[in-house]
């Protein structure tokens, strides 16, 4: 079945994009990028460079760009979604969707209305589970935004790694923050994973950072031949 | 040993990372099986069961009834879930009618029950564009405005929810595993 991925670039879209090439083609990308930094649906630090990405994946690319009005966006997202299967012939779509029911039932609406197929591989998955899929998967991944306490600036531009889950985990336990970040306190940016044909090269970066909130923005990238 | 039937239209589907795990992650033990492959040895091997649900697309049973003769006499504990409601209704002469619920959705709760006071709060997580009515040897537990919810058998510990209690009512599936 051809399917579309709804991607924001980090690693649950891509970690849900991944699975699904196991069974299904994914035969091209949805990005959604929301100018309104509230957006409950689609809002996340470098959303622009999803181009980048789909040339690392070698798969187009259907990209809105939203003012991000809340009923508006979901109309925006159903119309890039009946792009998709009028220019690539998909028959359902793949998210990366873990835990929000809010996003998940707002994309089985459209699905249903559109009478296609809505898959999410990593529904209810455990998070400290889904970061390990990650690492055993040699994903690249990394830490793109921090939004909750006690991430500090030091989280910027790191890599997730075992000895981070270690952490996380931990912070989990006696903080009771969401490890992988389903509660909005990190986001993240895959610069690489076996789906990937070439590997992004970060080579220019910013970051901005205060009182536990903090971006790190990537300014330029290169691909490098895997 | 409780028995997880994977009621996803093809075996080894995509579909059972996400209606089939989220049930078998909440159970401490398990097993799973395909629809397409029960057969007598492993239904009589199961101390209980959990059928599960399965996609929008995949909704009506019909077809694949031959499957679940045997759900008329079990007696042991059953749990069927929205796509394992329908086919519990089915396999006792209910029709499927169209009712579309997707998303958080509160309950009533109408009886008290084991399994229905296992619940921690009564907003529930819904996906379906089909429900039954009440099977005449069942009783009612629950309902939404628009449908049947959790129905219990009068006289077997046989359950069936319209919702999906792996997303926010985990606590039931425990319950139901610890019956």
């Amino acid at each position: 079945m051809k399917l579309a991925s709804l991607f924001s670039g980090g690693k649950d879209s891509v970690l849900g994009l991944y699975k699904a090439s196991a069974k299904h083609d994914v035969v091209c990308l949805i990005t959604i990028e929301s100018e309104n930094k509230e957006s409950y649906m689609f809002h996340t630090p470098n959303i622009s460079l999803t181009q980048t990405q789909s040339e690392a994946l070698d798969l187009p690319l259907i990209k809105v760009v939203t003012k991000g009005e809340k009923e508006k966006e979901l109309a925006e997202l159903k119309q890039a979604i009946q792009q998709a299967i009028d220019e690539y012939q998909i028959e359902g779509i793949v998210t990366g969707t873990v835990a929000s029911t809010y996003q998940a039932s707002r994309v089985q609406k459209i699905c249903n209305e559109l009478d296609i197929w809505c898959f999410n591989p990593l529904w209810q998955m455990d998070q400290i589970e889904l970061l390990n899929d990650l690492i055993e998967n040699k994903f690249e991944v990394y830490i793109a935004g921090v939004f909750a306490y006690p991430f500090g600036e030091e989280w910027l531009g790191k890599i997730i790694d075992k000895s981070m889950i270690g952490k996380l985990k931990q912070m989990q336990e006696e903080l009771k923050i969401n490890p992988a970040g389903e509660g909005g306190e990190i986001e993240t940016f895959v610069t690489d994973c076996p789906a990937f044909k070439k590997k992004i090269i970060i080579t220019k970066y910013s970051t901005e950072y205060d009182n536990y909130a903090g971006v790190f923005n990537i300014e330029e990238t290169k691909l490098e031949e895997k | 040993m409780i028995l997880v039937i994977d009621t996803c239209r093809e075996k080894d589907s995509l579909h059972a990372l996400e209606f089939v795990r989220p049930i078998t992650d909440i159970l401490k033990e398990c097993a799973i099986v395909h629809f397409t492959e029960i057969n007598k040895e492993i239904i009589e091997a199961a101390d209980k069961i959990i059928i599960s649900g399965s996609p929008l697309k995949e909704a009506g049973y019909s077809e694949h009834l031959e499957f679940f003769k045997w759900l008329k006499d079990y007696d042991k504990p059953l749990l069927g879930i929205c796509n394992g409601i329908q086919i519990i209704g089915m396999t006792r002469g209910c029709e499927l009618k169209e009712v579309t619920e997707i998303g958080p959705t509160t309950i009533t709760k109408l009886q008290d029950d084991f399994l229905v006071n296992s619940m921690k709060k009564l907003e529930v997580y819904e996906l379906h564009n089909y429900c039954i009515n009440l099977p005449e040897d069942f009783e009612l537990l629950a309902k939404s405005d628009n449908c049947i919810q959790i129905i219990k058998h009068k006289e077997k510990p046989m359950y069936g929810t319209t919702f999906h209690p792996e997303v926010m009512n985990k606590e039931l599936i425990t319950a139901f595993s610890e019956l």
